[in-house]
């Protein structure tokens, strides 16, 4: 393999793949991102295989696998070229129809394009579905049209440029003053400005400095980190050699997190590929500087996404934050100079040396800049991968790109951030997504994930799953974080219990405001802000829960009963032969009754009715 | 030298020291835990956390920690701090009611009452048998095992330590064991018994007004 030394190896490469892609040979890219291989995309790969050699067509027809194109909700996903078609939920079954038509006879398969659930318009090509529609995705856009573990498909579309430009054309100053002019900021949820910790890093005293990728996310219902690293490894890899070059390091890490083996393999494949061409390794487009990544996986402990824990992790010791009174950029791994970013942070420098900095601080709001990558998860019609300028607010990311609440139930909440985030009511969905207006909120970014509740949602309930969450994943360490999280959780789980009292929720706050303040790192000092936003905004339901003794949701198991409705029951005794406790007694074609000192309130019966008679009242009525 | 100021005090202090060594050198007097000169700091506890405001914004830090800048104002008993001193105290009596240590210092500090539901351990997690061991016997036969509520100091794989000398070193410098408070309420509450060895202060002010024994009694504003 010959190894790109100059600029015009570059361009030479490039040219020679674009000669030898037709760019209006039909086409097969199919989504074999997580969400996708979830619901059988990889059988999918295979039937086209297996359809498309069965007629001879190895050679009319590219068939290739691709990474997340966000839309996992309808997966698996895939895209017809030349003319774009987008086929979702595709089964092997459909392969035969797709080639015979589409691929050989440019004919639309209609059954399988998305339906508009709002308009019932059809939509025959990606950028027609809504989902789409309504975003802009500058760092996710390659994904659905490269083979993650093919190099030369990066380069085809313009990959390793920004780095040949930045090493052979630019000065290490230039480079961090367009980041800086850009307004690039920390995407992993901390929002500091990455233009400045690179110039303080490469200003840092010491002759050995370290450049971290981190990938370590753990936020229940958060994927974006996990389907960039999927899809468009080599992105991440080319935007920590710029940012090593920038600022003098020779040596980088990837923290990966434990429980993403597909992003191992993409990033490794990746890594192995960009060493052979020699934009890792020693001498890199013979510029004389010399990196390389090494990935470190984690050990399935969510606090090693704290910088310093992480630090520590690949250091070998405990997963454990320290006080960051003195910075990572002057002393990090190895206490030697360190510029940690997360991944998509890394990912969009390449866009930047470019597009230069005008255009990517032509997006976004005044402070917060570029674009925001979200998984949009729960009770929204869309779930998925988004990417939207930074200040869309709110309520267009869930109704325009979500499409909506599912069914016809009324929205309640939206978590930003995870567990470290808060819940915003309605009333704030006019709220732009950005850094500073989330915080306000009693919010964050955070890693990115925004999670949507609806009606059948209770809040206590909410804040009670993710300090739950977060007493496990705490490390530990400070008094704050381990002892108050576990008090929290003892007094909200008393709420949700029936047990609750008055002065608790006084306790409650009071608590959370000092785990808040007094908590060592990052974890501990956000870990309260679901429990004070709820507190502050469903201030209601707790006291529903803890006064009346009621869960307006119907969630809260000790708060409510099930009853089977008079006029609904046909006696169908499906309930009754699946109870598991016996509570459900009745005769064939009469109104069946549960027993409420028996039944333990699993749903069992609820689920299985299929005349929707049984029904959840909470509280004496 | 680093010109700085403690409770309104002008002070000077070598560069590299942590503003607790500094308030120790004055004779301001910030309680601890997992602190010990002649340890590593470690920043557990959270009882040193002090108000730090240099010039842009005031925050909470931990004063074993942190070092001293040039022209930060620091607070070391201001009404934030002292609630949350009490709160931590409250937390860590809930956790390990009989030692003596933490009794003494609930005194001191005022607490009267603990919302939590009591148990009954023994180890506040402070690691200063864990520095002791690795720090200066040399030694390292015990350490931090398990994450969050799992947490605990023990030997590895929980077998008999090889390494371990028998030097009770980790005894010597536990906070909470050694003293067992045998106060006059029953085993397993908050004791406040030894209150009347330093009288408290009725008056209430929004800041400490004494730089003998700042055990901040007179910083919070009475309840509206």
């Amino acid at each position: 393999m010959k190894k790109i030394r100059t600029p015009q190896d570059l361009v030479t490469l490039r040219n020679s793949l674009l000669k030898q892609r037709d760019p209006n040979k039909p086409s097969v890219r199919i989504c074999l991102g997580t969400g996708c291989r979830a619901r059988g995309s990889i059988d999918v790969l295979k039937a086209f295989n297996d359809e498309i050699e069965k007629h001879n067509l190895e050679i009319q027809i590219e068939c290739m696998q691709t990474g997340c194109h966000g839309f996992c909700e309808r997966g698996p996903v895939v895209v017809i070229g030349p003319k774009e078609f987008f086929y979702q939920q595709v089964r092997p079954q459909d392969v035969a129809e797709i080639v015979s038509k589409t691929l050989l006879n440019g004919e639309v398969v209609h059954r399988l394009l998305h339906i508009d659930p709002v308009t019932g318009k059809r939509a025959v090509y990606e950028h027609e579905v809504p989902f789409y529609k309504k975003q802009t995705r500058p760092v996710l856009a390659n994904n659905g049209r490269i083979d993650p573990t093919n190099i030369l498909d990066y380069v085809a579309i313009g990959g390793y440029q920004a780095l040949v430009k930045a090493i052979t054309t630019m000065s290490c100053e230039e480079i961090i003053d367009t980041i800086e002019k850009s307004g690039l900021r920390g995407l992993g949820g901390g929002g500091f400005p990455t233009g400045r910790k690179w110039r303080l890093c490469r200003e840092a005293l010491g002759a050995i400095k370290f450049v971290i990728g981190n990938g370590d996310e753990g936020d229940p219902g958060a994927f974006s980190d996990r389907s960039l690293m999927e899809a468009n490894p080599h992105s991440i890899l080319e935007g920590m050699i710029i940012g090593a070059y920038a600022i003098g390091a020779n040596q980088g890490y990837l923290y990966l997190r434990a429980e993403y083996p597909l992003a191992l393999k993409q990033l490794q494949t990746a890594i192995d590929q960009a060493r052979e061409y020699g934009f890792l390794g020693n001498n890199i487009v013979n510029s004389g500087f010399d990196f390389d990544i090494k990935i470190n996986r984690g050990g399935g402990a969510f606090v090693c996404g704290e910088s310093s824990a992480l630090i520590a992790s690949i250091e070998g010791k405990m997963g454990e934050p320290r006080a960051k009174y003195i910075h990572t950029v002057e002393r990090g791994l190895w206490n030697k100079p360190t510029t940690l970013n997360n991944v998509k942070t890394w990912a969009n420098v390449p866009l930047i040396i470019n597009n230069g900095a005008d255009w990517y601080a032509k997006i976004g709001t005044a402070k917060s800049k570029g674009t925001g990558i979200f998984s949009l998860v729960g009770k929204v019609n869309n779930t998925g991968l988004i990417e939207i300028p930074m200040g869309t607010p709110l309520k267009q990311i869930i109704y325009d790109v979500g499409g909506g609440i599912i069914g016809s139930k009324r929205f309640k909440a939206v978590q930003t951030g995870g567990p470290s985030g808060g819940c915003i009511p309605e009333e704030l969905l006019y709220l732009p997504v950005d850094f500073e207006k989330l915080n306000e909120a009693g919010s964050m970014l955070g890693s990115g994930g925004i999670i949507v509740m609806d009606e059948n949602t209770c809040m206590v309930d909410v804040a009670r799953y993710f300090l739950d969450f977060l007493q496990n994943e705490s490390c530990g360490k400070c008094v704050p974080c381990r002892e108050g999280i576990k008090r929290m959780l003892e007094i909200i789980t008393d709420i949700t219990l029936g047990k609750g009292k008055e002065e608790d929720l006084e306790l409650l706050q009071e608590l959370a405001e000092t785990v808040k303040g007094f908590s060592l790192c990052g974890l501990g000092q956000t870990a309260p802000n679901t429990v004070l936003s709820t507190l502050r905004y469903f201030r209601d339901e707790y006291d529903a829960h803890v006064i009346d003794k009621k869960c307006t949701a119907g969630i809260c198991k000790n708060l409510i009963e099930y009853f089977i409705l008079d006029g609904k029951c046909t006696g169908c005794g499906v309930c009754l032969k699946l109870c598991p406790q016996k509570a459900i007694q009745g005769e064939p074609k009469k109104t069946h009754i549960i027993d409420s000192a028996k039944c333990t309130r699993c749903g069992i019966c609820r689920g299985a009715c299929t005349f929707e008679a049984i029904m959840i009242k909470s509280g004496v009525d | 030298m680093i010109n700085l100021i403690i409770d309104g005090v002008k002070v000077q202090a070598e560069e590299g020291t942590t503003i607790l060594e500094v308030a120790k050198f004055y004779g301001i007097e910030i309680p601890t835990l997992c602190y010990n000169a002649e340890l590593t700091p470690y920043g557990a506890c959270r009882l040193c956390t002090v108000e730090v405001d240099d010039g842009r914004r005031t925050r909470l830090v931990a004063s074993c920690l942190y070092p001293v800048k040039e022209g930060i104002r620091v607070k070391t008993h201001t009404e934030r701090v002292i609630k949350g001193r009490k709160m931590i105290l409250e937390l860590l009596i809930a956790r390990c009611p009989n030692s003596k240590t933490l009794q003494d210092l609930a005194s001191e500090i005022g607490l009267e009452q603990v919302r939590f539901k009591m148990e009954n351990e023994d180890c506040i997690l402070c690691g200063l048998c864990v520095r002791m061991c690795a720090e200066h016997m040399g030694s390292g036969a015990i350490g931090f095992v398990g994450r969050g509520k799992k947490r605990e100091v023990i030997t590895p794989f929980r077998m008999a330590s090889e390494i371990c000398r028998n030097c009770g070193a980790c005894m010597y410098i536990c906070p909470a064991v050694n003293l067992q408070c045998r106060g006059v309420n029953s085993p397993g509450a908050l004791c406040n018994s030894c209150l009347i060895i330093t009288p408290q202060c009725l008056e209430k002010y929004g800041q400490v007004m004494c730089s003998q024994n700042s055990c901040g009694a007179c910083v919070e504003k009475e309840k509206k």
